[in-house]
């Protein structure tokens, strides 16, 4: 039997050094005593392990992590400029697609910026509607969390558990807004329409099968050996580190600061339910994990409220002047302007079709001035900063995406660890790079 | 909203915008902030500072924190139609609103900030930083803002930090803002703004420092070293907008790639702005180039 003969790996000159592509079973030409032990190994943006298009530039001695960079912008799109060009509530449509994975709380967030700016306050039925969306939303987004993280350290059957979980969040979500993803549903004022009929037995149902569902990642992941040995005392970033570098949600959480702006700046309501901030010391990957899935479970009981007391009422402020005028039905070609609606601005009412066409296609004016307002997401503090003019357009929306901030401690939870161990890490920041790069 | 702690005098402003014929709920607003920062200033409104504000500022330096030395963008109402060079497609893009001239605030302030800036003028004091860095504070629908000189700016954070009355451990978000327009109507005065959201996990309290810029001379000095975390947002800004922060450890693009020309959140630079290329040499000429609307 013969050994093949490994092609040798691809070298080009740099004023760096040499540069090699290396594509596997090539490793054995690069042993020699040419080379020492110091290599630069650049990772992503397109790799399965650095979730998403991240791409990690790691400074190798053997197998020991010296220096760790991350490198973003692959997806960036510009959100925030595009806002500008479109009125307040088109600004809806693009912020929804920056963290995709928690598009309410983006939704939600811009909205309630434009309301601080507004000074309106949105009806009762709204806010509760808002408080059920953002918290289906978090499970969601954590179950992605674990699935992902899973799947990058390799445990495949909790990446297909946990998608076969978001599944059911994302059929609810359809069921309750009309998408998957980029719902659009929550606007200036309100949401774009009420419930569907049925909709209270529909999540009943869905907190049902979580009820029986979530302790699986118990059995499945929680104490199993392999799981605890990649996560535990791995990614350690204590509460100084988290403060200075702007880590929040559940990593300043597993420090142990009870920190949620859910309950420190209410918002929404959130100061009539009953539910717990779990918060952990280890300030270790392992923390995190069972900080997600801990969420989940305050997440259903706050759900769980919502529906037994969601009072009936409307969902859109009574203001006709920020009110998007048309009330929405579902007809034989899809969601559309209800029957009722053409039927006035088309044949009775001058005056509301001019209103409708108005608001519709300059927007309503927002007196000029500058908000900060935030929400807690799945990843943090997610801070939309709004400016206008006092026109119908932003002059800015910057956006305070937690995703962003979070990787920056990156370096700081990988570096003098092992190349493995940076995989868990970035498995535990969670970043969303839609989020990031917006 | 609580009344009390709105900063600007809605009643004393003379509506001179106009009548909004969409908007009548917010027109009130809009209107006084539109005469705020219009053409015609109210009796004894310091925000129309003189050209020389530097040397006002000197003497004011020691007397008062409180007093409006910061020079106050303005720009005239120009007409809504025959907008050229942008991506906008609403028709409505000519729309040019006067610049935003926050008023300063007046005492009591409301709530925890007078409180707080009395403290924060105490720490100052303390540590021997002039008064006259901050230049102004605004106080709008419960959101406080100091607008502080740029060359204090790191030592304000600092002191910010520290200190223990104020205690900002977080640095939420640093941001940039620019007030000019598309295609440079209007003077705006210094239209570039680097915008600081500080968090005091302590006391739960959020503040906005702003700082004025020119085009021409963006340099702001970097927080890193107080807040690093504000590493990403500083080269965010730098990318977006062109701000220099002097110190920052590396200050280089982020989110645009390396070798990009421009700042494309500077309002000069166009929505869209290169051509879209397809495989085989195809190429379409950028979104704000391919149709007029006048």
């Amino acid at each position: 039997m013969t050994e093949p003969t490994p092609t040798p790996a691809e070298e080009r000159r740099t004023t760096e050094g040499s540069v090699y592509t290396v594509t596997g079973g090539d490793w054995d030409t690069l042993i020699d005593s040419d080379h020492d032990d110091r290599i630069v190994i650049n990772m992503g943006p397109q790799h399965p392990s650095t979730h998403g298009v991240l791409r990690l530039v790691l400074e190798l001695e053997g197998e020991t992590v010296q220096q760790a960079r991350s490198v973003i912008g692959y997806l960036h799109t510009g959100i925030e400029k595009n806002c500008e060009y479109r009125t307040w509530t088109q600004g809806v449509t693009f912020v929804t697609r920056m963290d995709y994975l928690a598009p309410l709380f983006n939704e939600a967030g811009y909205c309630l910026g434009v309301e601080k700016l507004l000074g309106i306050e949105v009806p009762r039925r709204a806010q509760q509607a808002r408080v059920l969306l953002m918290e289906l939303n978090r499970i969601g987004s954590h179950l992605v969390c674990l699935a992902t993280g899973g799947m990058e350290l390799g445990a495949l059957t909790g990446m297909t558990a946990g998608f076969r979980e978001r599944e059911e969040v994302l059929h609810l979500l359809e069921f309750l807004t009309g998408l998957r993803m980029n719902h659009a549903y929550i606007r200036p004022g309100g949401l774009s329409q009420d419930f569907p009929a049925g909709w209270a037995e529909k999540v009943t149902d869905f907190i049902k099968v979580m009820r029986s569902r979530l302790p699986d990642y118990d059995k499945l992941l929680t104490d199993q050996p392999i799981w605890r040995q990649r996560l535990e005392n791995v990614g350690y970033l204590p509460l100084d580190g988290c403060l200075a570098l702007g880590a929040t949600g559940p990593i300043l959480r597993s420090a142990g600061l009870p920190w949620d702006l859910r309950k420190i700046e209410p918002y929404s309501g959130y100061e009539e339910y009953d539910f717990e901030v779990p918060t952990a010391t280890e300030a270790d990957c392992y923390a995190r994990y069972r900080l997600r899935v801990a969420e989940m479970h305050e997440s259903l009981k706050i759900v769980e409220q919502v529906v037994k007391n969601m009072e009936p009422g409307p969902v859109m402020v009574a203001d006709q002047k920020v009110a998007w005028p048309a009330q929405l039905s579902v007809g034989s070609d899809g969601m559309g302007n209800t029957l009722e609606h053409v039927r006035k601005i088309m044949g009775q009412s001058m005056e509301s079709l001019i209103h409708h066409f108005k608001l519709v296609t300059e927007g309503f004016h927002v007196p000029a001035g500058q908000v900060y307002s935030t929400v807690e997401s799945p990843r943090g503090e997610l801070g939309f900063h709004l400016v206008s003019d006092g026109g119908t357009r932003p002059v800015r929306v910057h956006v305070r995406e937690p995703s962003f901030v979070n990787l920056q401690t990156m370096p700081a939870m990988s570096e003098g660890g092992m190349v493995a161990d940076v995989i868990a890490a970035v498995a535990s920041i969670d970043p969303v790079m839609g989020g990031v790069d917006r | 909203m609580p009344d009390d702690t709105t900063g600007t005098s809605k009643e004393s402003a003379e509506p001179t915008g106009g009548e909004q014929s969409s908007a009548e709920a917010s027109g009130a607003d809009t209107a006084a902030q539109r005469a705020a920062g219009g053409e015609t200033p109210r009796s004894g409104e310091v925000e129309q500072a003189p050209v020389d504000a530097e040397g006002a500022e000197v003497n004011r330096t020691g007397v008062t924190a409180e007093g409006g030395t910061r020079p106050a963008p303005s720009r005239a109402r120009e007409g809504m139609f025959g907008i050229h060079g942008t991506g906008d497609t609403s028709g409505f893009g000519g729309l040019r609103l006067p610049g935003y001239a926050p008023a300063p605030a007046e005492r009591p302030f409301g709530g925890w900030f007078d409180e707080f800036a009395d403290d924060f003028a105490e720490a100052l004091r303390e540590r021997g930083i002039a008064r006259g860095a901050v230049q102004q504070i605004t106080i709008d629908r419960g959101e406080i803002t100091f607008y502080v000189q740029r060359d204090a700016i790191l030592d304000l954070c600092r002191t910010l930090r520290d200190d223990e009355g104020l205690r900002f451990e977080l640095c939420s978000s640093i941001s940039g803002v620019d007030y000019g327009s598309a295609d440079g109507s209007g003077d705006v005065v210094q239209r570039l703004h680097v915008v600081y959201h500080l968090t005091s996990l302590t006391y739960r309290r959020r503040i906005r420092l702003e700082v004025a810029l020119d085009v021409e001379d963006a340099h702001v000095p970097s927080v890193v070293e107080v807040y690093p975390t504000a590493d990403w947002h500083e080269r965010e800004t730098w990318d977006m907008f062109g701000v220099v922060f002097d110190g920052h450890p590396a200050l280089t693009r982020i989110l645009m790639p390396d070798d990009w020309d421009g700042h494309p959140q500077r309002k000069d630079y166009p929505l869209g702005g290169i051509p879209v290329e397809y495989k085989g040499g195809a190429e379409i000429p950028p979104p704000d180039e391919r149709r007029s609307y006048s």
